[in-house]
């Protein structure tokens, strides 16, 4: 892999769910890239088409789902549309995931050992023995103790923190290039959320993966991610490096869940709320999708806006966003 | 572990006395106890003699006792029929019912398991529909009518298969085996599919119900997501996971197996103890009656005890259960 | 979803028929949208009615010795008889004309399967009622009995009572009573255990109402929905057992002659091609189950309040 190019480069992905009521875009012309040694954080509401991106990416959306048009370059290769044996040896290998919830990623009636040694096995010649020896290095990496008693434990012999470190280890096993994290930390009591986040981090830094990290939660991205992109509606409706981001959101939905989260600053003061909710996306209308929920909303917000960058590396879908020192 | 066991077993041999309460009690306020275990046929002095031997002279609790006794020893009376003892004769013809229970069990699991795990997986393919219709007719239908109509159609009509009898068989450790010869099997066919049919819309159709409800669990997708094959992923994540209610269904459905061969034995002729109840019931060989029921309850309540040992090793889950409890 | 559809539920119990858009109307429409529902509730209601007027529309009388011909036995299909009438569907070993035994044997088949259903019905529910409202030691005993009854094979229950009882129609009506009693139990224990729980009945406890105007008047109506589509696939149950039953000659006496025993008379026949006198009996009975089987499917998926659109 090239020294500068990116790991894995997005391009205009459109991922539609064909259902007898109509077309969903999940997921309606999405950019972005990410490089290695890099977290990109991927934030939205639940609904936003973020984890459908992610599950594009790995060629795993089920029908009626199906991804209809843009570009996935992993590696400088299109994988959008590769067929199953190549995506098959991708993910878990090259691709890995750690999902939500980790009450229900690991099989409860398999052993972790087994779980952790099919995914070795699937996509590397070595033998059994091998194999184990991986796995009990990758636990070792998460900060799990007595590994070897762990293997051959099931998952509902583990705590919710510690199987999310099983999942993570079985992530690493094949030192994948990327890795698509969907809402790791979510399930989990907030000390061992800042355990995972900086095990994360460490791991990504030291072996130089591309990390995507799929959120709702801003305050999630905020400690860990080097740039972030807000989905809203299928749409990526603004980007940039997470500290402009943060500090200078210029999208009025991106300054609207910053204002949404509660911080020491601002104690006192009502926290704000975007109103409304979020739109259904079966035969969304044409135009900016947030414009029902926004106080600057005006007619010509009936047009679809474009995604503009007023700046290198930073992108806005709006035509009436914040000017950035106004924030 | 071996706590659950012991537990268990406890469980079973108080269901046991409990059945041989009702049997026994059942004999004697149904029915004259008197005409139900002596030969009708026998003369004053020789009833007299039996009564006696019996001890049904004496109250009702001592009474049972005795039947207690005389069963642990295996004495269950005598066949009025046949004059031989009861239990000898349901033991003479259980290997055939046995056989036959089993290789209707192999087939519904063997036909059925990757038929409702296919319909689970591709839901809305024809081939699903058609099997899923399939199994409704297998649950609906009365046994002994679908028997008539193999009989009719692969005997008769195309004569290709014997329409009765157990063929030719031979001995396996000691128990003759049908299925070891190839006239011994042509034999064994139509009954063990006609007693299989039932089973296997059920074994159908909890493979389906069960996959469609695993394959929708996040770790069917993770299990996608680590790169495994769809082999992998449905051999050994999904049907592992519906091995569980089908096993457990399974087992005790094994009873039933036996229960049912009743029907399929007396169409087919099979040579079981299904067919001798049928003969004895009708010719009213009470003893025979009594030792069959005792020694299907039996059967039944040691089928149960086998299936919840297979499912606390099959659901690591259980088993944890059970050591904090 | 599913308490707002329980509740509609709740309501249409308790409203009745009526009003334009009334739950009986909107069932109604519910179940006959599906056309295989229509046509076999159709056929069904043609088999009811056969086992009703058999008496009337047979052909012959078929147990009447002085209009059977022995000459005429065994005759194929469509074959005139020794009287010149026509047997469209054959004629058995003793000269009888199959349709007409047909139209008589449904009517015992039918006649004994709804008799036991009825039965087990109205003992099963009280019992599963009286196992809910009562709670405690008196839910445990009975459930536990159901329970116990329920881990053993119908055929089996059936076959030791009539082991122990004999032949005849009384004793095949027990046989089924004892088979069915226990799911009909079960089923309305389910429900009146939820029912239970509302508030409205702990409202007429409160009132101090009489348990048994509490328990028939108020918790029973709301167990109708799972009780009429457990009616259905019991009823298909017993009719098949009984036929069963029957055909192994230990259920009804040769002088009920049901489906099932008008099969087994022909099934020595079969052997020797005389296919008609055991498949016309059995293609009756056939239609017979499969019809109540569909109807009860659509009574399910129209009732079950989960499904509900």
């Amino acid at each position: 892999m090239a020294a500068n190019a990116p790991a894995l480069r997005v391009e205009n992905l459109e991922t539609h769910f064909f259902t007898k009521a109509g077309v969903v875009k999940a997921v309606d012309g999405v950019s972005f890239s990410v490089e290695r040694a890099q977290i990109l954080g991927l934030v939205g509401e639940s609904g936003s088409g973020k984890s459908v991106t992610g599950f594009s990416i790995l060629g795993l959306v089920d029908p009626p789902g199906r991804v209809v048009g843009g570009r996935i370059l992993f590696d400088g290769q299109d994988i959008a549309n590769a067929g199953e044996a190549q995506m098959q040896s991708l993910r878990g290998n090259r691709i890995a995931t750690i999902f939500q919830d980790p009450m229900m990623t690991l099989n409860p009636v398999l052993r972790i050992e087994t779980q952790m040694v099919e995914t070795v096995l699937a996509h590397q010649e070595v033998n059994r023995e091998t194999a184990r020896k991986r796995a009990r290095d990758a636990l070792g990496q998460v900060g799990i103790s007595s590994p070897d008693e762990r293997l051959a434990a099931y998952p509902h012999q583990f705590s919710g923190g510690m199987r999310q470190r099983v999942a993570i280890a079985i992530a690493l096993l094949n030192d994948p290039d990327l890795i698509i994290a969907d809402e790791p930390t979510t399930a989990l009591d907030v000390t061992i959320q800042a355990q995972i986040l900086y095990e994360a981090q460490k791991l990504c830094r030291e072996r130089g993966t591309a990390m995507i990290w799929i959120t709702h939660d801003l305050a999630v991205v905020a400690g860990l991610a080097d740039k972030v992109s807000v989905m809203y509606a299928g749409r990526i409706v603004e980007a940039g490096a997470i500290d402009q981001v943060l500090d200078h959101p210029v999208h009025p939905y991106t300054k609207g869940l910053i204002g949404s989260v509660p911080s020491r600053n601002k104690r006192g003061s009502p926290l704000y709320q975007i109103p409304g909710t979020t739109p259904a996306l079966l035969n969304l209308a044409p135009g900016c999708a947030f414009r029902e929920r926004c106080p600057r909303a005006d007619p010509a917000c009936l047009e679809e806006p474009g995604l503009s960058e007023p700046v290198p590396e930073r992108a806005v879908r709006c035509f009436h966003p914040y000017a950035e020192a106004e924030a | 572990m071996s706590a659950f066991v012991i537990r268990r077993l406890l469980q079973s041999i108080a269901v046991v006395m409990v059945m041989s309460l009702i049997v026994f009690f059942g004999v004697n306020i149904v029915g004259d106890p008197v005409d139900m275990l002596i030969n009708p046929e026998a003369d004053q002095a020789d009833i007299e003699a039996a009564i006696r031997a019996l001890g049904l002279d004496r109250p009702a609790h001592e009474q049972y006792w005795y039947f207690l006794v005389n069963a642990f020893k295996g004495d269950l009376g005598s066949s009025f029929i046949f004059g031989q003892p009861a239990l000898q004769l349901i033991v003479q013809r259980m290997p055939a019912t046995l056989e036959l229970a089993f290789s209707a069990l192999f087939l519904s699991v063997l036909i059925g398991i990757p038929l409702g795990v296919y319909a689970g997986l591709r839901p809305d393919t024809l081939a699903s529909k058609t099997i899923m219709s399939g199994s409704i007719l297998g649950f609906s239908l009365p046994t002994f009518w679908v028997g008539l109509m193999m009989i009719m159609i692969f005997a008769v009509i195309l004569g290709w298969l014997p329409s009765t009898g157990r063929g030719e068989t031979v001995p396996l450790f000691g128990v003759p085996v049908s299925f070891l010869t190839l006239n011994g099997l042509s034999h064994l066919l139509m009954p063990a599919v006609n007693l299989a049919l039932f089973k296997m819309s059920l074994v159908t159709r909890l493979a389906r119900a069960g996959t469609r409800e695993v394959v929708h669990q996040d770790y069917i997708k993770f299990a996608r997501a680590k790169g495994l094959s769809s082999r992998r992923v449905v051999m050994v994540h999904v049907l592992k996971n519906i091995m569980i209610p089908v096993v457990t269904v399974i087992g005790l459905e094994f009873g039933g197996l036996i229960a049912f061969s009743v029907v399929t034995e007396s169409v087919f002729a099979w040579p079981g103890m299904g067919k001798l109840i049928i003969e004895s019931i009708q010719n009213l060989d009470r003893p025979v009656i009594v030792a069959y029921l005792m020694i299907t309850v039996l059967m039944f309540v040691f089928i149960n005890l086998v299936v919840d040992v297979l499912y606390s090793v099959l659901d690591p889950r259980v088993r944890l259960q059970d050591m904090r409890a | 979803m599913t308490a707002l559809a329980d509740h509609g539920a709740d309501h249409g119990a308790e409203q009745g028929v009526g009003q334009a858009d009334s739950p009986l109307r909107r069932f109604l429409a519910d179940f006959f949208e599906s056309r295989v529902a229509t046509v076999a509730f159709a056929a069904l209601l043609g088999i009811v009615f056969i086992a009703l007027f058999a008496p009337w529309i047979s052909p012959t009388n078929p147990y009447d010795l002085a209009t059977v011909d022995i000459l005429d036995n065994r005759l194929p299909p469509g074959s005139e008889g020794f009287t010149g009438m026509t047997f469209w569907l054959g004629t058995d070993g003793a000269g009888r004309d199959i349709l007409s035994a047909i139209f008589y044997g449904l009517r015992t088949s039918l006649s004994v399967g709804v008799m036991s259903g009825l039965i087990a019905m109205v003992m099963g529910s009280s019992i599963g009622l009286v196992a809910a409202y009562f709670g405690g030691r008196t839910d445990t005993l009975i459930m536990r009995i159901v329970d116990v009854q329920l881990s053993f094979p119908a055929i089996l229950v059936a076959l030791v009572l009539l082991a122990l009882l004999g032949k005849g129609v009384d004793k095949i009506i027990v046989a089924l009573v004892a088979v069915q009693w226990a799911y009909y139990a079960r089923t309305v224990r389910a429900s009146a255990l939820v029912e239970r729980r509302k508030e409205y009945v702990e409202a007429a406890t409160c009132l101090a109402l009489d348990h048994r105007r509490i328990l028939f008047r108020h918790v029973l109506p709301n167990c109708l929905p799972p009780l009429i589509v457990v009616v259905t696939v019991q009823t298909a149950h017993a009719i098949s057992l009984e036929a069963t039953l029957s055909f192994l000659g230990i259920g009804l006496p040769v002088t009920e002659p049901s489906l099932g025993l008008l099969i087994a008379n022909g099934f020595e026949y079969m052997l020797s091609q005389k296919y008609w006198i055991s498949i016309f009996p059995g293609v009756a009975l056939l239609i017979t189950i499969v019809t109540i089987n569909l109807v009860g499917d659509q009574l399910r998926d129209v009732l079950n309040p989960r499904l509900q659109r």
